[in-house]
């Protein structure tokens, strides 16, 4: 199942493989099938763990989620399902209003 | 039309803590007179604020739990805005939330007992598995 999902594109497509190939660059690759990167597979923190409410209060919860400037961090970087995102980002914005968080880090 | 609200504020950070009591319980009192139920109220105590408010840069942080009707918080709301001392406030409607989360804490129950129920009987398990595999094969 996770060697299905880390593969990004499949085998057979490039004749043109351009790059040499170091099988083992990285231990841990599930079966060591050769290729360069392997990827963690990103899962939702929320689900794994089971934390299903997402309050405004936790802010040490909330601060995993907010980079450095402030901003909130895409789904596509922290690896949280859809559902909990969007929880997430009501939650640390009603953090943000009563000074938990801040809307902007100063300099 | 009750309903569960959470209401926070932050107050000044050169409040003395006896001052700070009469001021959380003049709004309790407010609030039992507008028919509402104050559920509990908590002081967080100082914490320092993200970003700069009334040119405060800490505060007092109170969370009020309470059961109220939608126009006794905008009432409640409008007394935290006359109210000097409080710098900021945010008030956030939780019973939804609270439905949701009791519905899903009741799936998941559902769901372990069905998961605890076929324990024990694990030996026949296999036996179902492998004809599926030789069908499969």
């Amino acid at each position: 199942m996770t060697a299905e999902s880390t593969h990004p594109r499949p085998e057979g497509s490039g004749p043109a493989s351009s790059g040499p190939r170091q099988p083992g660059a990285r231990p841990g690759g599930p079966g060591g099938g050769g290729r360069k990167f392997f990827r963690r597979k990103k899962v939702c923190k929320f689900c794994v763990e089971k934390i299903d409410g997402i309050h405004y209060r936790d802010v040490r919860l909330l601060q995993q989620f907010v980079a450095e400037r402030g901003k909130i961090v895409p789904r596509r970087l922290t690896g949280v399902c859809t559902t909990h995102q969007r929880s997430l980002a009501r939650a640390i914005k009603q953090a943000r209003n009563i000074a938990l968080l801040p809307f902007a880090a100063r300099f | 039309m009750q309903r569960t609200y959470e209401i926070m504020f932050i107050v000044r950070p050169d409040m003395p803590e006896e001052e700070l009591d009469k001021l959380i319980a003049a709004f309790d009192a407010t609030i039992v007179q507008g028919g509402g139920v104050v559920k509990s109220t908590e002081k967080l105590g100082r914490r320092k604020l993200a970003y700069m408010v009334k040119k405060c840069n800490d505060g007092q942080f109170v969370l009020l739990t309470v059961l109220a009707g939608g126009s006794l918080v905008a009432e409640i709301e409008r007394r935290l805005r006359v109210s000097e001392p409080v710098i900021k406030f945010i008030s956030v409607r939780m019973d939804e939330e609270e439905k949701r989360l009791a519905k899903i804490k009741a799936i998941r129950a559902t769901r372990k007992k069905l998961s605890a129920a076929p324990a024990p009987p694990a030996e026949p398990a296999p036996s179902v598995a492998a004809p599926t595999e030789a069908a499969s094969a």
